[in-house]
């Protein structure tokens, strides 16, 4: 394996005398990892955005990805589980995606006057791609590790005193718009880098893309923002209660 | 009426020791049609002799006079003075490529070297016997290898590119589209894993970030987006 490693490190072939297939790999892993999480996230909002329907529904949701419905009054465990494995794929594409970011001040400095000058739409959406992505290290890190952590305080009160009492709402305002805008982007750029809408006309069609997914992104921000305006509601009411549990009132019987 | 417009150009000659970057601003007027070409051609003739740019065709044919206009890699032969509504224009020579002097630089030097790296001509992989008439070529398939075929190696898409930009080893769009080319030719006899050999990797195809400003300031419209996106499709299984 070593010395396999040696050979193509010097002369950036493998032993078979083959460009190896890792890049390949690791191009498609980038966009096959950045699909997924997108995917995740498009439901984690939606999920999140129960509790607009009321406190019982974010409670129910919440049950049920304990496995309420598989084994009696659901566990946290299954939550623990899931953030681990959201956790682990989230630091595999960032060490993936990393490769792409400016890594010299030389690289830097041409990238930003270059993207400045030229004002391309899609080379400034990658710039907000790396710069969210950026930001997503440390705050997705906070919320994967609280989730893998504390997956018991999860709920109407659990997560509305988390963010109002404990005070995690400027971190979840951060992680909510450059999580969504480094989802919407990186859908759209899997969209076009790997052709999957062309058709006939890949031009007219990109224009089309970039329209459906900016209307789409608009949308999730405006959820994402009222839904975590209800949970800071909900934990300045329940702030004097701070550590109470949710219970569903017409259950309690 | 005709109005007065100033362009400002980088003037900078790495060859002179003693050359210090600078933009040196020249107010002109303008005449109906004016092009960036007809405009530097004025300025050459009339105010500095001393400045540098490149010119062949005048017709958007050649790929000679690529520069960065007002921030955008364009033709100075296909660029009108009028587009620019508060005439000022200002001009840059085009990153990624060597400098010679102010706006010309060195693009054939870099286009020589994609050639041979991309191995830009046809491997049949026989011997053709030219007493027979030649195989027959889909008439869709010849016209997709003709549009490919229609680059005029100007480098803008080269220098429009962020991984080209940061990275100076990126074969960028141009040798992407090259092979490409020769990809969908049904002469050339190589298969995807022999392309692979040449592209695979992050200086080839893998470098790309479907950014897409080539496609956006390709003057010939080559579909580089569609066929960036077929070469990844085909690499990623070769």
């Amino acid at each position: 394996m070593l010395r396999d490693n040696i050979v193509e490190s010097i002369l950036g072939k493998t032993t078979q005398k083959r460009k190896s297939r890792i890049p390949a790999k690791l191009d498609f892993l980038q966009s096959a990892t950045g699909l997924i999480l997108a995917i995740f996230i498009i439901f984690h909002l939606l999920f999140e955005a129960s509790i607009l329907f009321g406190k019982d529904s974010m409670y129910a949701i919440t049950k049920m990805f304990e496995l309420d419905f598989f084994i009696k009054d659901g566990s946290p465990i299954f939550i623990s589980i899931l953030a681990f494995i959201i956790f682990v794929i989230f630091i595999f594409h960032a060490f993936l995606a990393m490769r792409k970011f400016p890594n010299s001040y030389r690289e830097y400095l041409r990238l930003k006057t270059h993207a400045k000058l030229m004002e391309h739409s899609d080379t400034n959406l990658w710039i907000i791609q790396i710069t969210t992505g950026f930001m997503l290290f440390f705050l997705g890190s906070i919320h994967l590790y609280i989730m893998l952590t504390q997956p018991e305080n999860i709920g109407p009160f659990a997560s509305s005193d988390r963010v109002y009492s404990d005070v995690m709402w400027p971190m979840y305002l951060m992680l909510l718009v450059s999580v969504v805008l480094h989802a919407g982007v990186g859908v759209y750029r899997l969209i076009i880098k790997w052709g999957w809408l062309d058709g006939e006309n890949p031009k007219k069609n990109r224009l089309k893309t970039r329209k459906i997914i900016k209307i789409v992104t608009i949308i999730y921000l405006i959820i994402g923002l009222f839904s975590l305006i209800t949970y800071i509601k909900i934990g300045y009411e329940h702030r004097d209660n701070y550590g109470e549990r949710y219970k569903v009132v017409s259950n309690e019987n | 009426m005709s109005r007065e417009i100033t362009i400002t150009a980088l003037k900078y000659n790495p060859s002179d020791k003693n050359s210090k970057p600078t933009f040196a601003e020249y107010k002109l007027t303008e005449t109906p049609g004016m092009t960036l070409y007809i405009a530097l051609t004025k300025i050459k003739a009339s105010i500095d002799h001393d400045l540098s740019s490149d010119f062949v065709c005048r017709a958007g044919i050649c790929g000679a006079c690529g520069m960065v206009i007002n921030g955008k890699p364009r033709l100075a032969c296909k660029t009108l003075t009028s587009e620019f509504k508060d005439g000022k224009i200002e001009l840059l020579p085009l990153p990624t490529f060597k400098l010679i002097k102010d706006l010309s630089v060195d693009t054939g030097s870099w286009m020589k070297n994609m050639s041979i790296r991309v191995n830009s001509w046809i491997e049949a992989k026989e011997q053709i016997d030219i007493n027979k008439i030649e195989k027959r070529v889909e008439p869709e398939v010849a016209q997709e290898v003709f549009e490919l075929d229609r680059c005029i190696e100007c480098g803008l898409c080269v220098a429009s590119c962020s991984t080209a930009i940061m990275r100076k080893d990126f074969v960028g769009a141009v040798g992407l589209n090259r092979v490409a080319r020769f990809q969908i030719d049904p002469h050339d006899k190589r298969t995807d894993s022999d392309f692979y050999e040449l592209i695979g990797d992050d200086e080839g195809i893998f470098g790309c970030m479907s950014l897409l400003a080539c496609e956006d300031h390709c003057p010939k419209n080559l579909p580089l987006q569609s066929k960036i996106a077929y070469m990844r499709r085909k690499m990623v299984k070769a």
